[in-house]
C-alpha cells in the first residue's frame, strides 16, 4: 500500500516535470492562436530557447542571464513569424514550419561553431542551473502521514521554472478574461475588422500576442536545457512544441483546459517510463510507442469530432486585409 | 446630447454638421468616388441613394476612416478635419453601423459594446459602467438589449441594435447606417425607422445609405443621389418623388443605337411558375414569380438592384435551389427537389453570363485560354484527346479573340490583365460558343467601355435572331429598353408588371421599379 502510494506520488511528480515545458508552450500557443495567428512554430521557439539558454549560461556562468537570453531569442523568432505573417500577410503555417526548420538547423550550426562538440553544449555545473527548491517546512512536515510526503515529494522540490509555469496558467487566464488587452486579443482572433473599426490596431495586438508567446517559449526552452537538463542536445525539444499545440486544441484554446491537457499528456509520458517492462494483468506489456503517440491520436480524434467539438478562434490563419 | 443641437443653431460656420468637398478615391484603375460634394445639416436624416457599385460604401468608409481619400476636404462643424483611422472618426463623434455587422458572435453584447473603449486596463470597472450606459441608452431610445446575451444567439434586428448602441455609447453625433435594412424583415425595418426618428429628435444626425427608394421616401429629410462614383443630385425628400430618384440613380446615358429587327418568337424555352426563394435570414427574396420566355426573344428584367434579380439568375443558372415553385427549361421540369448544378445547365445548352464576372465569370488568376474553356472542359473544345490539349485550347482562344476582337490578342495573358470590356468579351465568347438555346445574361455591360458595349449588344441581338431565348437582367434602363422585346419589372422579389419593349419609357419603368404599377399603367 505504502509502496503504491509512493509510486503514484513519484509518477505525479514526474508528470509535473514533463508537463512544465508543455504548459509554458501551451500558454504561448493560446496567446498567439487567440490573436488569430497559427503557432506551429512553438517547437522552433522552444528549441531556440533551449539552445540559447544553455549556450549563454555556459559562456557567462549565470543561469539567469541564460534564461533572459533564451526569452530574447524566442521573442526574436516570434517577431520573425510576425513579420512574415502579420506585416507581409504570409501563410502562417508555412512561416511557422520555416521557423522550426531554421531553429533545428541554426542551433546545431551555432553549437558546433561555438563549442565544437557536435552540436551539444558543455555540461553545466549544478550551481549554473535552476536547481530544485526545497520549500519551507518540507522536512518538518514530512513526518505527517499522507500530507507530509505529498508536500515534500510532489509540491516541494521543483525548480523555480516549474513554479513559474504553474503561475503562468492563472496569469494567462487573468490576462485573457479580465483585462482590456485580453478582450481585444480575443476579439482580434474572432473578427479582426471589428477591432479595426473600433479604432484599435490589429497588427500591433497580434505582435504583442506573439511577443508574449515568445517569452513563455523562452522560459520553456531554458527549463529543458538549464534546469531539467544540464546542457543542450540536438533536437532536444523532441516534438514538445507540437504536443503543446495539441494541448491548446484539446483545451479548446482556454488556459485551464489546456493546462489539464498538458498534465494529461505529461502523465502519459511519465507513466510510459514507469510501465516499461511491467506486465499488466490481462493486457500484458503496453508498448511505449503507443503511449507516446497517444497525444497525437487523441488530438486527431478530437479534431475529427469524435470527442466533443473544438471551436478554434474564427479568424485563425487568415491574414488581415482591410 | 442636448448641447449638440445648441451649438449648431445660429452659428453660420457650423450650418452643416458635416461637409465634404471634392472627395475623390481610386482603387487601381477604378475610380470609386469622383469629386464628391456633400453637405449634411445637423439633426436631419440624410439619405444617400445609388445602385450597387455607385460608390456609396466607399464614401462612407472614407468618412469613417477605413479608407483614405486621394483628394478633397472634410469639415465637421465647419472645421476642417482629417480622418485617418476609425479611432479618429470615433473621437470626432462619427459612428458607423456597417452593412456586415462588426460584431463578435462569441462575445456578449456587453463585451462587444465595450471593445475599443473599455475604460481602463482591467475590465471590471468598465463592465459596470458600460452596462449602466447600455441600460440608459436602451431606455431613452426604446431599444433595450440583454447585455449578457451572446451575440450569436441574437436575431439580425437585435444585432443591429447592438451596433447602433455601440456607436451611441462611444458618443456618436453623426451616425452612418450602411444599407441597414438589407438584412431585416419588414417589421424589423419599421422598428429601426422608429429608433432612427427618436435619435433624430435627440439631435443625432443620421446618414442613411441605401438603394431602396421607399426607405428614402419614408424616412429621410434630404437625399443625395450617387451614380458611377459621382454625386448626381441633391434633393429635399418632400420635393422629389421615387420616379425622379430612380431616373437619377440609373442615369440616362447616350442612347445606344442597336439595329434590332422585330423579334420572331417561337416555342416557349423557359417557363417559370410560382418561383420563390428565401434568404438565409428567412424572408422572401423571390416571391411567386411566373413568366415565360420564348425562343427568339429577349426578356428584359428591370428593377433597382437587390430586388430579387440576383437570386432569380442564380436559380435559372443552376447555382441555387429554389424554395418554392418550379420552372420548365427546354423541356425539363425543375422543382425545389431537383438536383441541379451549373454543369447540368451547361450540358443542356443553357449559357450564363453572370452579373459579377470577377466572382462567377472568370478565374482572374488563370490565363485567357483557360478561362475560355471554363465549364466546358468536358466538351471537345479542350481537344479530342482524353487529356486537355493545350495547343488546341490556345488555338481555340486565339480564334475567339479574333472573332470577338479581344485585346490584347494574347491567349496566355492572365485574365486579370485584361480591361473590363475585354474580360467581359472573354465570358461572352465562351458562353456563346456552344450556341445556347437559352442565355441568361446579367449586367452584360457593367464596367465595360462604349465600344465593347455596342459589340456585346449586337452579339446578343444576333443570337436572338438565331432562335436563342435570352433573359437580360440589367440596372441600366437604356440597355433594357434598347434590347428587350418584353420587359418584366421586379420589386421586392415580385413581378410588378410585364410590358412590351416598345411601350417602355424611363418614367414609366422608374415608377414601376418603385413598386407602383397602377400609376405607371395609367
Amino acid at each position: 500500500m505504502i509502496d503504491f502510494f509512493y509510486q503514484a506520488l513519484w509518477t505525479l511528480d514526474a508528470t509535473l516535470r514533463v508537463a512544465t515545458p508543455l504548459i509554458l508552450c501551451a500558454m504561448a500557443g493560446i496567446f498567439s492562436e487567440r490573436s488569430g495567428i497559427v503557432d506551429i512554430s512553438l517547437e522552433g521557439k522552444l528549441l531556440s530557447g533551449a539552445f540559447v539558454a544553455a549556450a549563454v549560461t555556459a559562456l557567462t556562468g549565470s543561469a539567469w542571464v541564460g534564461l533572459f537570453a533564451a526569452m530574447g531569442a524566442s521573442v526574436a523568432m516570434s517577431l520573425l513569424h510576425g513579420f512574415a505573417c502579420i506585416t507581409h500577410r504570409g501563410d502562417q503555417v508555412v512561416s511557422g514550419l520555416a521557423i522550426n526548420i531554421l531553429a533545428s538547423g541554426l542551433t546545431v550550426i551555432l553549437g558546433i561553431a561555438l563549442f565544437k562538440r557536435g552540436g551539444q553544449t558543455p555540461t553545466l555545473a549544478a550551481d549554473e542551473r535552476f536547481r530544485p527548491i526545497e520549500l519551507w517546512l518540507s522536512e518538518t512536515l514530512n513526518g505527517i502521514p499522507v500530507i507530509g510526503p505529498i508536500y515534500k515529494e510532489l509540491i516541494s522540490g521543483h525548480s523555480l521554472l516549474v513554479y513559474v509555469a504553474l503561475a503562468c496558467v492563472p496569469l494567462a487566464a487573468f490576462i485573457l478574461y479580465r483585462t482590456r488587452f485580453g478582450l481585444r486579443l480575443r476579439a482580434v482572433g474572432e473578427v479582426p475588422i471589428a477591432v479595426d473599426s473600433a479604432g484599435v490596431s490589429v497588427a500591433w495586438l497580434r505582435y504583442r500576442a506573439l511577443i508574449i508567446g515568445g517569452l513563455f517559449c523562452g522560459i520553456a526552452g531554458a527549463y529543458l536545457s538549464i534546469s531539467h537538463g544540464a546542457n543542450f542536445v540536438r533536437e532536444m525539444s523532441a516534438g514538445k512544441g507540437y504536443i503543446a499545440l495539441a494541448a491548446v486544441i484539446f483545451g479548446n484554446w482556454r488556459p485551464w483546459r489546456a493546462f489539464g491537457a498538458c498534465l494529461m499528456f505529461g502523465f502519459l509520458d511519465a507513466i510510459t517510463s514507469r510501465m516499461q517492462g511491467v506486465d499488466l494483468p490481462l493486457i500484458g506489456e503496453i508498448p511505449g510507442q503507443l503511449m507516446l503517440a497517444l497525444p497525437y491520436i487523441l488530438t486527431i480524434l478530437l479534431l475529427s469530432g469524435f470527442i466533443g467539438r473544438p471551436s478554434p478562434p474564427s479568424a485563425i490563419g487568415q491574414p488581415y486585409r482591410k | 446630447m442636448s448641447d449638440m443641437t445648441q451649438k449648431t443653431s445660429g452659428d453660420s460656420a457650423a450650418r452643416y454638421v458635416l461637409e465634404l468637398q471634392n472627395i475623390s478615391k481610386s482603387f487601381g484603375l477604378v475610380q470609386a468616388n469622383k469629386d464628391i460634394d456633400l453637405q449634411i445639416k445637423p439633426g436631419t436624416i440624410h439619405g444617400i441613394i445609388g445602385e450597387n457599385g455607385a460608390g456609396k460604401s466607399t464614401l462612407m468608409n472614407i468618412l469613417y476612416g477605413l479608407h483614405r481619400a486621394d483628394t478633397g476636404q472634410m469639415m465637421i462643424d465647419g472645421a476642417e478635419t482629417k480622418v485617418k483611422s476609425s479611432a479618429d472618426a470615433l473621437s470626432l463623434g462619427i459612428g458607423m453601423v456597417h452593412q456586415h455587422f462588426m460584431l463578435i458572435p462569441r462575445f456578449t453584447v456587453l463585451e462587444n459594446v465595450m471593445l475599443g473603449s473599455e475604460g481602463g486596463a482591467l475590465l471590471n470597472a468598465g463592465r459596470v459602467a458600460t452596462a449602466a450606459k447600455l441600460a440608459e441608452l436602451g431606455k431613452s431610445f426604446d431599444m433595450e438589449v440583454d447585455p449578457d446575451a451572446l451575440v450569436s444567439d441574437l436575431n439580425v434586428g437585435t444585432r443591429q441594435r447592438v451596433e447602433i448602441l455601440k456607436a451611441l455609447k462611444s458618443g456618436a453625433k453623426i451616425l452612418i447606417l450602411d444599407e441597414p435594412t438589407g438584412v431585416l424583415t419588414p417589421q424589423e425595418a419599421t422598428q429601426l425607422f422608429e429608433i432612427l426618428h427618436r435619435l433624430r429628435e435627440s439631435g443625432v444626425t443620421i446618414l442613411l445609405i441605401t438603394h431602396k427608394l421607399e426607405e428614402i421616401m419614408a424616412i429621410t429629410d434630404n437625399v443625395s443621389i450617387m451614380r458611377r462614383g459621382e454625386m448626381v443630385g441633391h434633393r429635399k425628400t418632400n420635393e422629389t418623388n421615387p420616379q425622379e430618384l430612380a431616373e437619377l440613380m440609373v442615369g440616362r446615358k447616350v442612347l445606344l443605337n442597336v439595329e434590332k429587327p422585330t423579334a420572331k418568337p417561337t416555342d416557349v424555352a423557359l417557363s417559370v411558375r410560382n418561383l420563390g426563394c428565401m434568404s438565409s435570414g428567412g424572408y422572401k427574396i423571390l416571391d411567386d414569380l411566373s413568366f415565360d420566355v420564348r425562343a427568339g426573344e429577349i426578356l428584359g428584367i428591370a428593377g433597382v438592384s437587390g430586388n430579387g434579380q440576383t437570386p432569380l439568375m442564380e436559380v435559372l443558372a443552376g447555382m441555387r435551389v429554389p424554395d418554392e415553385g418550379s420552372f420548365d427549361i427546354l423541356g425539363k421540369t425543375i422543382t425545389p427537389k431537383s438536383v441541379i448544378t451549373p454543369r447540368h445547365m451547361r450540358e443542356n445548352q443553357i449559357g450564363h453570363i453572370p452579373e459579377d464576372r470577377h466572382k462567377h465569370g472568370l478565374v482572374l488568376s488563370l490565363e485567357a485560354y483557360e478561362n475560355m474553356v471554363l465549364g466546358f472542359h468536358n466538351s471537345d473544345i479542350t481537344g479530342e484527346k482524353r487529356l486537355m490539349d493545350k495547343q488546341h485550347m490556345l488555338d481555340h482562344c486565339a480564334a475567339k479573340m479574333e472573332q470577338y476582337d479581344i485585346r490584347p490578342r494574347n491567349p496566355k495573358l492572365l485574365a486579370s490583365n485584361f480591361s473590363g470590356g475585354n474580360q467581359q468579351k472573354i465570358v461572352v465568347a465562351r458562353e456563346m460558343h456552344q450556341n445556347p438555346k437559352l442565355l441568361i445574361v446579367g449586367e452584360p455591360t457593367r464596367g465595360v467601355d462604349v465600344g465593347a458595349i455596342e459589340f456585346i449588344h449586337k452579339e446578343l441581338i444576333a443570337l436572338r435572331d438565331q432562335g436563342c431565348a435570352i433573359i437580360l437582367v440589367s440596372v441600366e434602363l437604356d440597355e433594357i429598353m434598347g434590347l428587350s422585346d418584353r420587359i418584366l419589372v421586379m420589386n421586392k422579389g415580385q413581378e410588378v408588371a410585364t410590358i412590351d419593349g416598345a411601350e417602355a419609357s424611363a418614367q414609366k419603368l422608374g415608377l414601376m421599379m418603385a413598386g407602383i404599377a397602377d400609376e405607371a399603367a395609367a
